[in-house]
């Protein structure tokens, strides 16, 4: 195995680790959020990009690592978003989640996978056709949200973290 | 429940501690690999395909664009999913949550019991699911978390779109039939 090969795997076990322990490994949790009945996804995934957007605004804004920027295309954002919405809700797990529940033995979830393999192969096939079609839409570039606004990364990290953590506190106080 | 005594500040811990694990992963990524790469899933699935397909139609996989544009190999990401799986199994038998499962209960109440039911919604679901993300260029990982890290436009427009979408499905399936 290579370096990259390496790299990829002791991040993931990371990752697994932490969805696992996070416990958002399990369709009740995937559901929860979406019935508004428990927002366990909700406080791992906001606490992770908080932490997140304060280290890599850090490395980005001093050169040490780049953005990866996915495109802002309206099309491919709400069509393609509104699809997944969707197939999220109804397969359970979100691709990352369906791979770790396996693992905690949601084997259920192989289903999901092996359908999420069709759909990808699926999408092979349209892709010619999306790109002159939905794809082709309107295009708005690689840009990140504070240059597109024209404020410093850093009105958005702070704004982010306090609406993320009034978010925390309506959870807890709710119970969900 | 199965976890009652799960305590409250789980989830903000695991979170705020893979925001750490991101963090670390771009460094590393740039540092070894010369291009900095963010936490993401759902581009695997077309490798996975693609080797799938190869087995039996390498030509057609030889020419198609989308293969031939996310490359057909095992790479970081790959990788990245084969480390997920070990990893949710470590904590799993760690902390003794492992338990075979072959409809969740949420859907049982709901939808009984039927392993086949379960299984073809999961399946017909994993297929939108995944056709919706290969459109948007990434689920809720690559587009959902690393994109609001990096505060993406595209990720601060497509995640209430996922949620949104979601949550009208969801509720639609989980709608209470009223009684007549």
């Amino acid at each position: 195995m290579s370096t990259e090969h390496w790299l990829g795997l002791i991040t993931g076990v990371l990752f697994g680790l932490l969805l696992q322990q996070g416990r958002i490994l399990r369709y009740e949790k995937q559901l929860g959020a979406m019935l508004l009945r428990d927002m366990t996804i909700f406080k791992f995934m906001l606490s992770a990009v908080v932490v997140g957007m304060i280290g890599i605004t850090l490395l980005a804004q001093t050169g040490q690592i780049s953005y990866g920027h996915k495109a802002l295309n309206l099309g491919a954002l709400l069509v393609g978003g509104a699809i997944f919405g969707v197939g999220w809700a109804i397969a359970g797990f979100c691709p990352g989640t369906a791979v770790g529940a396996v693992a905690e033995g949601r084997w259920h979830a192989l289903f999901a996978i092996l359908g999420m393999v069709i759909g990808a192969a699926l999408f092979a096939e349209i892709y010619p056709t999306l790109q002159s079609t939905v794809l082709a839409w309107k295009d708005f570039g690689k840009v990140g949200l504070a240059e597109l606004l024209g404020i410093s990364p850093w009105v958005v990290v702070a704004v982010f973290a306090g609406v993320s953590f009034g978010a925390f506190y309506l959870f807890e106080k709710l119970g969900v | 429940m199965q976890e009652p005594n799960s305590p409250w500040w789980r989830p903000y811990a695991a979170g705020a501690l893979l925001g750490l694990v991101a963090i670390a992963s771009a460094w590393a990524t740039t540092r070894w690999l010369g291009k900095t790469t963010y936490l993401g899933a759902s581009t695997t699935f077309v490798r996975a395909a693609g080797f799938l397909e190869q087995t039996v139609v390498p030509d057609h996989v030889a020419q198609n664009a989308y293969f031939a544009k996310e490359k057909v190999r095992v790479e970081w990401q790959f990788m990245l999913l084969v480390g997920v799986f070990i990893g949710a199994l470590i904590g799993a038998v760690l902390d003794r949550s492992f338990r075979w499962e072959s409809v969740p209960p949420l859907w049982q109440e709901r939808f009984g019991p039927s392993v086949g039911k379960r299984g073809l919604a999961a399946l017909l679901g994993g297929i939108v699911m995944m056709i919706g993300a290969r459109m948007a260029d990434g689920c809720t990982s690559g587009n959902g978390l690393s994109g609001l890290m990096q505060m993406s436009a595209s990720g601060f427009l497509v995640l209430p779109v996922f949620f949104g979408v979601g949550l009208l499905t969801a509720m639609l399936l989980y709608r209470r039939r009223t009684s007549a």
